[in-house]
């Protein structure tokens, strides 16, 4: 297990850490190393580096040809990583902000996802579409999108959202070898934050949830940043002798909701958190599996939902701090909940 | 027609039919009467309430798909195309009873019945399908030839789609792409005069599609494609350039579509005398005469392709209708890898 050996390192005193978006480029660097077949595509990934510097230096090691700057074009920066993918390539492509992939949906949504299943099985699409979602940077309303929802409603697509560098380098490794188009969301504000990150190309299986934190009295079902914040909340929470338990589905599709519903059976309580927003958004199908399974006989709660509120993402500081989930948000929300106020 | 559409005449027909060879020249007769027996017969299926689905048919444009799928090299080379496809895909060597059997939605279909009329795949040669999307395979394209360049192969990719198409902001992205990087593809489109309703008088400010091209300082030219000798020659230089690493050519095909958009349509938009204007164009007798003035073929062969040709069509459709619908069980295969 590879969490065992981070231990033994963290033992050792020897513990490699690395960035988000450094364990993001490691995972390219060294899957490109060992594959011809995968190359770069995306707006400004190769002498700047990305927008948030994710592919700084690639370009140095692979050449242009394999770290390929675009045009400002969305939709063939998405339907290259479909043609190259049916062709025998595999394509990480990157959208600059999530914002910006509403510009390729077509090529997503009505190619990527349906090509094998209308070709009868007979084609297959392998690539990954990485990009950066998520507010918290003042850029606004078109730059601050949290969409990953939008694709976990197409059948075809997988989605996957790293919360940590180390789950960064493994899902996205995984996602690489995956023979399916994977919609890769990153968040900004992780980019910097560190973890130990081994430096061998481990993988983290797609569609698998992962347990963050174990607790007994609440279960806390997080996406992305949101699992940071809830871990810091479980910090503050424990203090109090409230112990909640963080799950991580990592995976949003095909989801593993068998951590889930096994959590929320143990702690009768259950609050999701996530950052877009609420209405339509990702909680409502956590919700939606958690009741219809057996867990439902355990709650002794409603189920919560602590999201984005229903608004484009303001420009103030203030105000853009109050439009997502914040650590007291969920402190609070998670007090409540024990305490059974609902 | 405008002096823009390039003509062949018959010196030049003579020329190219003899660098084609006799037995491929017969073939692509044969061909194009397969696809106005397959259209024809998918029509008459619809009408007796045997399809599900819709169909847009092609009868009228076989010159265009058989010019262009001959002068590549179908199996090897790549092929994207639009949502009306019959012809390409038998163009592209494409099965006819596999392709009847996906219209009738057949798990012996080329997408075991998932993909119907508008989505029919030949990934095995190549054919990596028609699309239901108005320019859905163009960006799909700047992959593929992305792919042909990286792999360092001397393949090409042919995509074709219609006037509408082209009217598609991911035209302008595509071509652009492919032109900066110099990629092997051929844009092809036919144009067959409507989108849907929308004449291409009414929805162009230039007289020839091909115009565009100078946008993307790539050669554009003008074929009418009715005469399958001059989509074929278009499209045979426009694959020789790609192969040289010269890159994108735009192809216009001229051509007509001698029946409604989809079975929906009323035509209210045309007259009956332009639809026969064009009928007198016929891509088939004209073919099929400049073989017969070639020496190639007699006037009796023409009848016997034409027999055959919907013969063979009769037993795909025999084919189709004796094959298992698919089994509700296989309902979630082919959605993830």
């Amino acid at each position: 297990m590879l969490s065992e050996k981070h231990n033994e390192k963290e033992a050792e005193g020897a513990v490699r850490e690395l960035t988000y978006a450094e364990a993001l480029r490691e995972a390219m660097r060294q899957a490109m190393e060992k594959d011809d077949s995968i190359f770069l595509i995306g707006e400004d990934i190769g002498v700047y580096g990305g927008a948030f510097g994710v592919t700084a230096g690639l370009v140095d090691e692979f050449g242009p040809e394999r770290v390929r700057d675009t045009p400002i074009s969305e939709a063939a920066i998405a339907g290259s990583c479909i043609g190259a993918a049916l062709t025998g390539m595999r394509p990480i492509g990157e959208i600059q902000f999530m914002d910006f992939i509403t510009l390729s949906m077509e090529q997503l949504v009505l190619q990527a996802a349906k090509l094998r299943f209308m070709f009868g099985g007979k084609a297959k699409v392998p690539f990954v579409l990485r990009t950066p979602g998520g507010s918290g940077t003042g850029a606004a309303a078109q730059h601050s999108e949290t969409l990953e929802n939008w694709f976990v409603h197409v059948p075809g697509l997988k989605v996957v959202m790293p919360s940590n560098a180390y789950d960064a380098k493994g899902l996205l490794l995984s996602a690489i070898y995956d023979d399916n188009p994977v919609i890769f969301v990153e968040h900004k504000l992780l980019y910097k934050t560190k973890a130990h990150v081994p430096e061998e190309m481990y993988q983290i299986p797609l569609s698998q949830s992962h347990v963050a934190r174990e607790g007994r009295d609440l279960t806390v079902v997080a996406t992305s940043v949101m699992v940071q914040r809830a871990l810091q909340a479980a910090e503050q929470l424990s203090e109090e002798g409230i112990e909640i338990e963080v799950v991580d589905p990592r995976t949003l599709s095909p989801l593993d909701d068998r951590p889930i519903i096994e959590s929320v059976i143990k702690t009768g309580k259950a609050l999701v958190v996530h950052e877009a927003p609420t209405t339509g958004g990702y909680g409502g199908e956590i919700v939606a599996r958690i009741a219809a399974s057996e867990a439902f006989d355990y709650l002794d709660a409603p189920i919560r939902r602590l999201a984005g509120l229903d608004i484009p993402i303001p420009y103030n500081r203030t105000l853009e701090y109050h439009t997502v989930p914040q650590v007291e948000n969920i402190v609070e929300e998670a007090r409540k909940l024990v305490r059974g106020e609902y | 027609m405008s002096e823009a559409i390039q003509s062949i005449t018959p010196d030049r027909a003579r020329e190219l039919l003899a660098a084609i060879g006799h037995e491929k020249a017969r073939e692509m007769l044969e061909t194009m009467y397969l696809i106005r027996a397959f259209e024809e017969k998918a029509e008459e299926l619809y009408a007796l309430g045997k399809v599900h689905g819709t169909m847009h048919l092609s009868i009228g444009q076989e010159g265009s798909a058989t010019g262009a799928s001959n002068a590549v090299r179908s199996g090897y080379d790549y092929l994207l195309n639009h949502h009306r496809g019959h012809g390409h895909c038998i163009a592209w060597g494409g099965n006819v009873n596999f392709m009847m059997a996906e219209f009738l939605g057949k798990e012996t279909g080329y997408c075991r019945g998932r993909g119907g009329s508008m989505h029919i795949a030949d990934v095995e040669r190549n054919n990596l399908g028609a699309n239901g999307i108005v320019g859905g395979g163009i960006p799909i394209a700047v992959g593929v030839g992305l792919s042909i360049h990286l792999r360092q192969t001397d393949q090409v990719c042919l995509v074709i789609f219609g006037d509408g198409a082209a009217n598609e902001g991911a035209f302008h992205e595509s071509l652009n792409m492919a032109s900066i990087w110099n990629l092997p593809i051929i844009y092809m489109c036919e144009n067959n005069q409507y989108a849907m309703s929308m004449s291409v008088k009414r929805a162009f400010k230039v007289e020839h599609i091909s115009e565009r091209a100078c946008a993307y300082n790539i050669p554009g030219v003008t074929v009418d494609g009715n005469d399958l000798l001059a989509v074929y020659e278009a499209i045979s230089e426009a694959a020789e350039r790609a192969r040289a690493g010269e890159g994108p050519t735009l192809v216009e095909s001229v051509t007509y579509r001698w029946r409604g958009h989809s079975k929906s349509d009323r035509q209210l938009y045309r007259t009956r005398e332009e639809v026969k204007e064009w009928q007198a164009r016929d891509p088939i007798p004209r073919y099929a005469n400049r073989l017969i003035e070639a020496g190639i073929i007699t006037q009796e062969d023409v009848q016997a392709i034409h027999d055959e040709a919907y013969q063979r069509i009769e037993d795909a459709v025999e084919f189709a209708e004796n094959s298992p619908e698919p089994d509700v069980s296989t309902i979630m295969d082919g959605v993830y890898a």
